[in-house]
Formats: C-alpha cells, structure tokens, sequence
C-alpha cells in the first residue's frame, strides 16, 4: 500500500514541477534562452511572500494576487534591461549572465534573510487530507497544487495555441527574422514571454514554500528538477513536460520510499536514464535541442 | 617580454619559501588553485565553447579521490594529489557521453545535473563518510613545516605545468582546432576537424585539472565534505574570474585571480556580500567589456605575455 500511496504522492509533486519546467520551455522555445537563475528567480517571489504575510497576515495562498503581477513585470524589465542585449551574440553571454543571476540572487537572499529556512503558513489546509479509501488519503494541498498545474499548463497552451500573442511566440521561434519583418517587435515579445515565465514561476515559488520549507539556496534544485522534467517530456510539448514532472516526481517519491536520502538522487538517475535510452525524450516534438 | 617575467615570477615563487612566511604560502596555495581551476573552465569554455556549469563534479571527485588513494589504499598523498586528476578524467569519461548530447544552455545545465549525482553518491556513501565527509590523515605523521613545504611546492609545481601546458597546447594544432570549434563547429567539422574527439580530450583535460586542484586544495585543508567539496560556488569562482579577467586568454585568468582575492579581502567582514559584488561585476564585464580586463588592456597596448590568438601582421 505504502508504494502505491508514494507513486500518487509523486503525482501530485510532479504538476508542481511541470510548472516549474513551464516557464523554463516557454522561454527556451520562444528564445533559445536558458535561464539559469530560473529556480532562484521562483524562491525569490517566496520570500516575497513571505514578507508580505509576515506584514500583512494574508494566508499565503492569496499572495499571489500581489506576487505574481509584480514578478511578472520584474520579468519583464530583466528580459529589456539585461538579457535581450545578451542575445544574438553567442551561447556564452546568456548563459554567464543568468548565472551570475543565480549567484547574486542566493547571497543576497542569505544576507537578507539568514540561512534559516522558511516556510508559507496557509493556517491547517497543508496538512488536511482525503481519504480515499484502502488506506490511501491524499492531501488536499498537493490535489490543489496539481490541479492548479494542470489549469496553468491549460492556459499556457491555449494563450500558444489560441492567440495572437502565441502566434507571434511561434513564428518569432521558427523564424526571427521573417517575424521582424513582419512588424513583430521581437524585444518587445520577448519581454513578454518572459514576464509570462516570471508571473508562473511565481505561482509555482509560492506554491513550494507553501508545500515545503525553502532556503536562500533552494534555487538551483528547482532549475534542475524543472530542466529535468522538459528533458523527461521531451522539448517543445507543455503536456509532455507535465508527464516528465510527474514521471520525476513518482521517481523522487518512491525511492524516497527505499530510504529519504535517496528520493532526489533516484530523480536524477532516472532523468540520466531515459537521456541514455529516450534521448529525444518521450514525447518529443521538434528536435531543436 | 613574457620570458622575462615568467623568470622573475619563478624565481619568486622557486625562494619564496626562503623569505616569506607560512601564512604567505597557504594563500599563494590558494591563489594558485584558484588561476587553475580558472584556466581550465577557460580552456572549455574561452577556447572550446563548451560552458560547463558543473566543475565542481571534478574538484569533488579529485578531493576524495586524494582521501581514498591516501588513506585507504596507503599511496603517498603527494603522489594521490596526481593520481586524483587521473580519477577525475576517468569519471568524466562516462559522463561527456551523457553531457555531450547537449548543446549551448543545456548543455550548462546538464552538466549541472551530473554533479549533482556526483554529490548525492557520495553523500550517501558510508566509506566515504556520508554528509560528514572524510578527515585526510594519511598527512598527519608530517610535521607540520614539511607538509606546508611540500604542499606549497606541488602547488607551485601544478600552477606552472597547468599555464606552461595550457599555453603549449593552445598554440599547437590541437589549439587551433579549439578555437575554430569555438567560433564555427560546422565549419570546422567541414575543413576536417574532428568536432567530437577534439571537444572531447579537452573536456577531460579540464577534468584532469580540475581534479588534481581539488585535490591540491584538499591536501591544504585536510577536512572533505560533499556539500563544500561540491559546491556550486567553485564554478561561480572559476567563471567569475575568468570573465573579469578576459575569456579566451591564458592572461586574462591571472588578472581575473588577483581581483578576485583583491575583493574577497576587501570585504572579508561582511559575509557573502563579495560573492554579490563579484557576480554584479562579473555580469557588468559580460555585457559592456566581453574581453575583459585583459582585453582592455591589449586594445590599449600593444601587451602580450602569452600569445595563443593568430594575428595577420602587416
């Protein structure tokens, strides 16, 4: 019973991860941009709202009515201000830039908020379950977490799929240049896709701090697991990552099952093993990589 | 020129023991492993366009590697500290055949990931300590002036082949193939590089550096743990440096070395805030000066020490 009751708890943890990994392939896709402070971008809206129900008293599962318009536009001022000038001149400025990101924003958080670490307090829903039957409950706090991934995730293909703002992400991806042409101003789109990533990489920060304690360092967990999830699912396919995160997730659960220092090493070895056998991964769509 | 101050600098280094003290060599110990743990990413990243972000895989490993081959099968540890490289490159033959499939960014990430495996293995590995980590005692039966002495003197020994070999190898055939994979992987794949074998050898070159000055640096601080050993901040310190400093030149690490500590004493009172000042730098340099220090230095004049660019002269 046990392990069937790890593999669902992995399910629900891996819609948390596919909304990581979410914003982590819309930028790619849109930009061929790896945001390597995405994780640490993510813990910075928890501690955002950390601070904003330390302040206020809101229970940390309306935070993101605040959190996630103001990282969505401090996403879009880091994609202007710094990395569209990174862009178009190599694969080393992005990449050392965003990872100078990722080195500042942990020590600033340490030397702000000390290397305690911290957790959401939504008052008692964290913990309430359900009973399924058989032995088996299901927290009600992970159910809303997936379903809140999967909604997301929803919205994410269809804002792609549907619009003409998703439009002008697939043409500027296949094809920069024509798209420019065409009068999409390509700087200005990829602040957008960016503010995009930000505003569900808020969501998906708070949701873990509300889930789990986080510290100043929890950053570079988050950008692998997320990287690990749209590898897993393939690049280029939002529902594959969500079945790459859920994939991870089943992973880490149960083979923290087998003893909890295993459960995030048995993640990484399974993501290792389907790059050895899948290395196109699973559900695959485009071979861009 | 460069003869000159190449000579000055050894015979510095060769009679410092002489003149200066203990405290002066645990940080010149310290200063080196820095430049070569430096001039290795650089040698991946700077001259062959491959940016790892997981380093710290190899300086982990040659760490340990010094405790195992020391303590537990009985070596010399000052014999382990070249034997670590050897392990190091061993491991990272295996894991170039996984990394290797990315390219660019993820390739970063990666990369990344696989140190992490590094680490959590190890983490979980009870001969090797676990999360504690391992005390180096093979070293404990030396007084404590010949063990400073002879670390010093690998140390001194290490930073001299790394550059003296760095610079050799980059000037050879082997360099220019380097260097034409940076700047066009198709076009060099198509004038008959071969793209895979030559990424290759120096992805395990950097490890085999990588893991003999982890293992320098292990042999100077006696006490490994897989959360320092680790760390990500190795890498953070190795690609800070060589981007303040000037990527792709066998000067601009050396620069980029003597500003790092420069700004971790200055602020050596407040806590991780260098780390914060030297990202900010390091990201600064990246978009305004992408040549770094060095290369602000050599529009100016005329300065080359270590020549590995070929220049057409009039």
């Amino acid at each position: 019973m046990g392990w069937v009751d790890a593999a669902v708890q992995g399910v629900l943890l891996g819609g948390l991860y596919a909304l990581f990994a979410a914003g982590l392939s819309l930028i790619f896709g849109v930009m061929r941009l790896v945001n390597l402070a995405h994780g640490d971008f993510s813990i910075v809206a928890a501690f955002l709202a950390l601070v904003l129900v330390d302040t206020t008293g809101l229970n940390p599962l309306l935070a993101p009515i605040a959190i996630v318009p103001l990282m969505a536009a401090g996403g879009y001022v880091v994609q202007r201000g710094v990395l569209n000038r990174t862009l178009g001149r190599g694969l080393l400025p992005p990449v050392l830039v965003t990872f100078g990101f990722s080195i500042i924003i942990q020590n600033l958080l340490l030397q702000i908020f000390s290397a305690d670490s911290r957790r959401l307090n939504p008052g008692g829903i964290e913990t309430a379950s359900m009973a399924l039957g058989g032995g088996l409950a299901v927290g009600w706090f992970p159910l809303l977490t997936f379903v809140a991934a999967v909604m997301i995730l929803a919205g994410l293909e269809l804002i792609i799929g549907r619009t003409s703002l998703g439009r002008a992400f697939r043409a500027t991806s296949d094809d920069q240049e024509t798209a420019q042409l065409m009068g999409i101003d390509h700087r200005r789109l990829y602040g957008v896709a960016m503010a995009l990533a930000f505003a569900v990489l808020a969501v998906a920060g708070i949701l873990l701090g509300i889930r789990t304690t986080f510290t100043f360092s929890s950053g570079p967990d988050r950008l692998l697991f997320a990287f690990e999830a749209v590898i897993i699912g393939g690049l280029g396919s939002l529902w594959g990552t969500l079945v790459g995160g859920v994939l991870l997730g089943v992973a880490q659960t149960v083979g923290a099952k087998f003893s909890p220092a295993w459960g995030v090493l048995t993640g990484h070895l399974v993501f290792l093993a389907v790059l050895v056998f899948r290395p196109a991964g699973l559900f695959t769509r485009g071979s861009g990589r | 020129m460069g003869a000159v101050a190449a000579a000055v600098v050894l015979v510095a280094l060769a009679t410092l023991p002489r003149w200066g003290d203990a405290s002066l060599m645990r940080s010149l110990v310290e200063f080196i492993a820095l430049l070569v743990l430096a001039q290795m990413w650089n040698l991946l990243a700077g001259y062959t366009g491959l940016v790892s972000i997981g380093q710290q895989a190899y300086l982990g490993l040659g760490g340990y590697a010094l405790v195992v081959l020391a303590d537990d099968v009985g070596l010399d540890p000052f014999l382990s500290v070249a034997l670590a490289g050897v392990v190091a490159a061993a491991f990272a033959l295996p894991t170039a055949a996984i990394v290797f499939r990315f390219r660019g960014g993820y390739f970063a990430v990666g990369t990344w990931a696989v140190a992490e495996v590094y680490r959590l293995l190890i983490a979980n590995s009870s001969a090797l300590g676990r999360g504690t980590g391992r005390t180096l005692a093979a070293v404990f039966p030396l007084a404590r002036e010949t063990r400073e002495l002879a670390t010093y003197a690998v140390a001194v020994a290490l930073g001299v082949i790394a550059i003296a070999a760095s610079y050799a190898y980059l000037r050879s055939r082997f360099g220019l193939a380097l260097m034409a994979i940076r700047d066009s992987e198709p076009a060099s794949d198509s004038l008959g590089v071969d793209v895979g074998r030559t990424k290759l050898m120096a992805y395990l070159t950097a490890a085999f550096g990588t893991g003999t000055t982890g293992a320098l640096i292990y042999l100077n601080l006696l006490r490994i743990s897989p959360d320092a050993a680790f760390s990500i901040n190795w890498t953070a310190y190795m690609i800070f440096i060589v981007v303040i400093g000037g990527i792709g030149t066998i000067e601009g690490p050396i620069v980029g070395t003597a500003v790092f500590f420069a700004l971790r004493e200055l602020l050596s009172d407040f806590g991780a805030w260098y780390l914060v000042l030297l990202g900010t730098v390091a990201v600064t340099v990246m978009m305004v000066w992408p040549q770094g220090l060095w290369g602000l230095v050599t529009r100016r004049w005329d300065l080359r020490f270590f020549p590995v660019q070929r220049r057409l002269r009039a």
